[in-house]
């Protein structure tokens, strides 16, 4: 178990496997990150707290809290830090790292989202949006899909008469030529890092 | 020959029928009124977007915009990659800062790159496609093209996050960005002023896994178009332009508000500005009409 290593250390393990870690022990806490996230009243901890609870050694709390799932991407943390910590990426990296250890939260719906993204861009190289939509529609099942397609058809038919959505993008996808190269990329990318943080299977 | 000429990478949403189609057309309009030659970067693959983070980590992220970068040097040479979508433009450029300030991660992407014979040299330029309007062309030089000036709109300029933060146009601030509503008054458009969520973020990508959080931030940005009289929101950002722009019915069903305020990309003012066709400027993708642009653009 990757966690052995640091069992001493959160912070270290952090540092470590972390994209961007290294920065969280330059927090000074003065909480200006965690007035500037748009869903800022749903972060069960706002990203200064996070950092205090990742020196506290609270590593199951981190990990398997909802609050970096809450990131938007907007970047309003990173333009205002004093100390001009990349909060965006920690937090992405945090969330990854959760992931990829099975101790996020199951049912997080950005979690199941995110993941939805990369294995559709990753198939062809390019998103197919089409496909994208209807997985997140069924994603709880059959009947509550077709619900959720019902509720959303206006603007699907909206988009297919503005020549915004391509029924063909079901059988005829846009892709890469090279898919298999990004496949072969993406591998070994993968592995690269995996080694690097003593994840590998 | 072309004046200006660059490696183009238009990203997902703006391909032929995908979500930003409008945003293409009306960028191919605009360059060829500008004489700027865009060829597209062979094959390229998608930039993984923010959203990416999850499954993605951080090599794949990089490998994926650095395949981009291999394909540009070698079959573009010397050529700016420019980017129209915001997340685009921000993951490459971010992913080139970071191979820039380290020598491992260069190293790891390159080993990940010759899984597919590529390698990259380091050598690329990553651009926005107002950045290139601005700093290569200029606002006068924009200007000079205009033959049907929007004289009577009022645009709500929205910037949103990603090509304002973190590196944002330079010379501009990040609390409040001038830019757009520059560009909205070189075509003779009037930007209103103190448009107050000129720079909130309209949940991103999260507009899909956290609907109505998402839809509390687009509410506030088109409600505040309206009060600040507003008779369009104009935007550079593909995902801000989908998310304000489609939710507004699903806004106007759950909470019994009135919306219907067009999003239009600024592109797609230039085009009609410099004389272009309705069609030219990808008006026909609009789910909400934008009528006086239309009128414009239908006067001989
Ligand atoms: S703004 Fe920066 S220094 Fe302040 S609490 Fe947040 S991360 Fe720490
Ligand atoms: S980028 Fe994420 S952490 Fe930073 S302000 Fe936005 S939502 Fe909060």
């Amino acid at each position: 178990m990757s966690g052995e290593r640091y069992r001493n250390s959160f912070l270290r393990e952090v540092e470590h496997n972390v994209e961007e870690g290294h920065w969280v022990k330059m927090c000074m806490q003065c909480g200006v990150c965690s007035g500037s996230c748009p869903f800022g009243p749903h972060w069960a901890h706002p990203p200064q707290e996070l950092f205090m609870m990742i020196r506290a050694g609270k590593r199951e709390e981190v990990l398997g809290s909802d609050a970096m799932w809450m990131c938007t991407s907007c970047y309003n943390c990173v333009v205002r830090c004093p100390r001009k910590l990349p909060i965006t990426h920690i937090m992405h990296g945090l969330a990854n790292y959760a992931h990829r250890l099975g101790l996020a939260p199951k049912n997080q719906p950005t979690r199941q989202f995110a993941k939805m993204f990369w294995d559709n861009l990753s198939k062809t190289g390019r998103v197919n949006e089409l496909k994208l939509s209807l997985g997140l529609y069924f994603k709880d099942g059959f009947k509550q899909g077709i619900r959720n397609a019902l509720a959303m058809k206006d603007i699907g038919l909206g988009m297919l008469k503005a020549k915004r959505l391509n029924p063909l993008e079901l059988v005829k996808p846009h892709a890469c030529k090279g898919a298999k190269d990004i496949h072969a990329i993406l591998a070994k990318a993968k592995e690269i890092e995996d080694r690097r943080k003593g994840l590998s299977a | 020959m072309a004046k200006k000429e660059y490696a183009f990478y238009p990203g997902c949403s703006s391909q032929l029928k995908a979500s930003a189609a409008n945003y293409l057309t009306s960028t191919r309009s605009l360059c060829r009124v500008l004489d700027i030659k865009l060829t597209e970067i062979p094959d390229w693959n998608c930039c993984g977007a923010s959203i990416g983070y999850a499954e993605g980590g951080e090599l794949p992220r990089l490998a994926l915009n650095a395949r981009n970068f291999a394909l540009a040097e070698s079959h573009l040479p010397g050529q700016d990659i420019v980017a129209t979508c915001a997340a685009c433009w921000l993951s490459a450029r971010e992913t080139k800062e970071r191979l820039d300030a380290s020598a491992e991660l260069m190293r790891e992407t390159n080993e990940a790159l010759a899984a597919a014979g590529l390698h990259y040299k380091g050598e690329v330029a990553v651009r926005h496609m107002v950045e290139v309007l601005i700093e290569d062309f200029g606002y006068e030089a924009l200007a000079q093209p205009v033959v049907k000036p929007l004289a009577g709109i009022k645009f709500a300029g929205y910037v949103g996050c990603q090509t304002n933060r973190p590196f944002g146009i330079a010379g501009e601030s990040f609390e409040n960005p001038m830019y757009l509503d520059k560009m909205v008054e070189t075509v003779g458009g009037e930007a209103v002023t103190g448009y107050d969520q000129k720079v909130t973020c309209c949940g991103g990508a999260l507009a899909f896994s956290e609907a109505e959080k998402s839809q509390k931030q687009i509410r506030d940005i088109v409600e505040s178009a309206y009060d600040h009289g507003a008779d369009m929101i104009v935007t550079p950002c593909p995902l801000c332009q989908a998310n304000v722009e489609i939710y507004q019915s699903e806004i106007n069903k759950k909470q019994g508000t009135k919306f219907h305020m067009p999003v239009l990309y600024y592109s797609q003012l230039m085009t009609v500005a410099y004389g272009g066709s309705a069609r030219e400027a990808g008006l026909d993708g609009q789910l909400i009409r934008a009528e006086k642009l239309e009128e414009i653009a239908a006067k001989g």
